[in-house]
């Protein structure tokens, strides 16, 4: 079990593998299209890496409701808790 | 009136050289490319073939980690040859400052051989061991044999065309039939050539094995592409690509570039006659070679080199030979030969490709790069083959050509002229 700071730090190594974006660039606030422009291909990636990462399940019907980091992070604590 | 066609830009990545600069100084020298592997595949699967020719800069050490996670090895490799031609005609993409070309008037010609094999039995082992869901979204583009030609027109923004020429061995030089073809029929001011091969893995390597087309020299992987010679007994498996960047002469002189020789002409036939093996009376490549020299306009006696295909299998040699014979009859005495897959291992989809940029620089440079481990010259194909030293071409105005034949009995021919 990981607390929302270990969790973004989790979903941020794993957005750095697949994109190279740096590790700070991936906040709690940022759109993971608008800001960090990633496309939906990248998209499914990270979430296959993070329910690995994470021992969760993110339905792809989820998907498209992760807008931000925060979204994600929230989305994979609440499916841990 | 047919419009001329020149060579501006060239790029390479092979096992003798991860530029055009390195191979050409190593094609000059005599390097052999071959080694033995140190996969723990090749024991794994007990391989009878132990050696290959694997590209000397990994694409790992040229491209960046996003980029590489979304290209199969062959694009990766197809496109740092690609970017190196391009940057070495000096062409800009859209975004750069002072970009002044027309993005539809640029297109792409990319072949290969076999395309994503690595990707395609990777995504295979994954599904079987890890389920659908970790089987990688970019699987099929990755995959797919026109991968390369896709992703290098996103990174040129060519919009003019992006066309993959599939025809085994002769892929690479099919390419530049395919280029002179867009550029004759004025569908594009600029074509970015090449082509790439990407398939030292355990299942080609078993499967070109049990076709007996591999030589098994496992004990002197340096010696064992030997073209020509007496004792060849089969190729030896290289990957790597080459890049041509093809243009008008007109849209050339334009831009004030550099011009490396002219594409004078090509040619496709097929022999029709078996699916691996080579015509024995050469028909289809003869055919080749005579409609290659009528697309160029050139005389026989404007020809004085040849970048053959010899690839060092005992079947293959000498029909090729066979072929130049019938051609050139007297005058092939005069044609100095190359068979420099002595050096880089046959690189299938990206042989011609490799050997066209050789045959340009051979014809720039004005010398023919040399052939090695030839000691004891096949009687039955009595051919002038530049061994030693690199041979000079002499200052006059001349035609080189580029041969390559493949699997399917596909027959291509390249025409390049001193410009």
């Amino acid at each position: 079990m990981a607390d929302k700071n270990e969790i973004l730090a989790g979903l941020a190594e794993i957005v750095n593998e697949e994109t190279g974006l740096e590790v700070e660039e991936v906040q709690s606030e940022k759109s993971f299209t608008e800001d960090l422009d990633i496309d939906s291909i990248s998209m499914m990636t990270i979430v296959v890496n993070a329910e690995e990462k994470f021992d969760v399940k993110i339905p792809d019907e989820e998907v498209k409701n992760l807008a931000t980091v925060g979204d994600a992070v929230d989305f994979i604590a609440n499916a841990q808790g | 009136m047919t419009r001329r066609l020149v060579i501006t830009g060239l790029g390479a990545t092979t096992p003798i050289g991860g530029d055009v600069k390195t191979l050409w100084t190593n094609a000059l020298a005599g390097t052999p490319g071959a080694k033995t592997l140190e996969h723990d595949w090749v024991e794994k699967y007990q391989l009878p073939v132990t050696f290959a020719a694997e590209v000397s800069i990994e694409p790992s050490e040229v491209l960046a980690r996003p980029e590489l996670r979304r290209m199969d090895r062959s694009t990766q490799l197809g496109m740092v040859a690609a970017r190196q031609a391009w940057d070495d005609a000096g062409l800009s993409r859209p975004g750069d400052e002072g970009y002044d070309l027309d993005p539809e008037r640029v297109a792409v010609s990319f072949a290969t051989g076999i395309g994503g094999v690595w990707t395609l039995i990777d995504s295979w082992d994954t599904l079987r061991e890890r389920g659908p869901r970790r089987v990688m979204p970019m699987t099929v583009p990755m995959l797919m044999p026109n991968g390369a030609a896709g992703a290098i027109s996103l990174d040129l923004g060519a919009q003019g065309g992006a066309r993959t020429a599939v025809s085994a061995c002769a892929s690479g030089v099919e390419a530049l039939d395919v280029a002179l073809e867009m550029l004759r029929k004025g569908d594009a001011d600029v074509v970015l050539a090449g082509g790439t091969e990407a398939a030292i893995h355990p299942l080609p390597m078993a499967a070109f094995s049990s076709l007996q087309a591999l030589s098994k020299r496992n004990d002197d992987p340096a010696a064992a592409s030997r073209p020509y010679d007496r004792d060849r007994d089969g190729f030896v498996m290289g990957e790597g690509a080459g890049a041509l960047v093809v243009e008008t002469e007109e849209h050339a002189k334009a831009r004030g570039a550099t011009i490396y020789a002219e594409l004078a002409g090509s040619a496709i036939t097929s022999d029709a006659h078996h699916i691996t093996a080579p015509d024995p009376k050469a028909l289809g490549a003869s055919r080749a070679l005579r409609r290659a020299l009528e697309s160029a306009g050139a005389q026989l006696s404007e020809v004085t080199h040849i970048n053959a295909h010899a690839t060092s299998t005992p079947v293959g040699d000498k029909p090729e030979y066979a072929a130049l014979k019938s051609v050139f009859g007297d005058h092939l005495e005069n044609v100095c030969i190359s068979a420099t897959k002595s050096q880089t291992g046959h690189l299938l989809g990206a042989a011609g490709a490799v050997e066209s940029v050789l045959t340009v620089k051979a014809l720039h440079e004005r010398r023919a790069p040399v052939t090695i481990n030839l000691d004891h010259q096949d009687p039955e194909m009595p051919l002038d083959v530049v061994t030693g030293s690199p041979r000079e071409l002499g200052d006059q105005q001349q035609v080189a050509l580029c041969n390559s034949f493949g699997f399917g009995g596909h027959n291509a021919v390249a025409a390049f002229r001193t410009y």
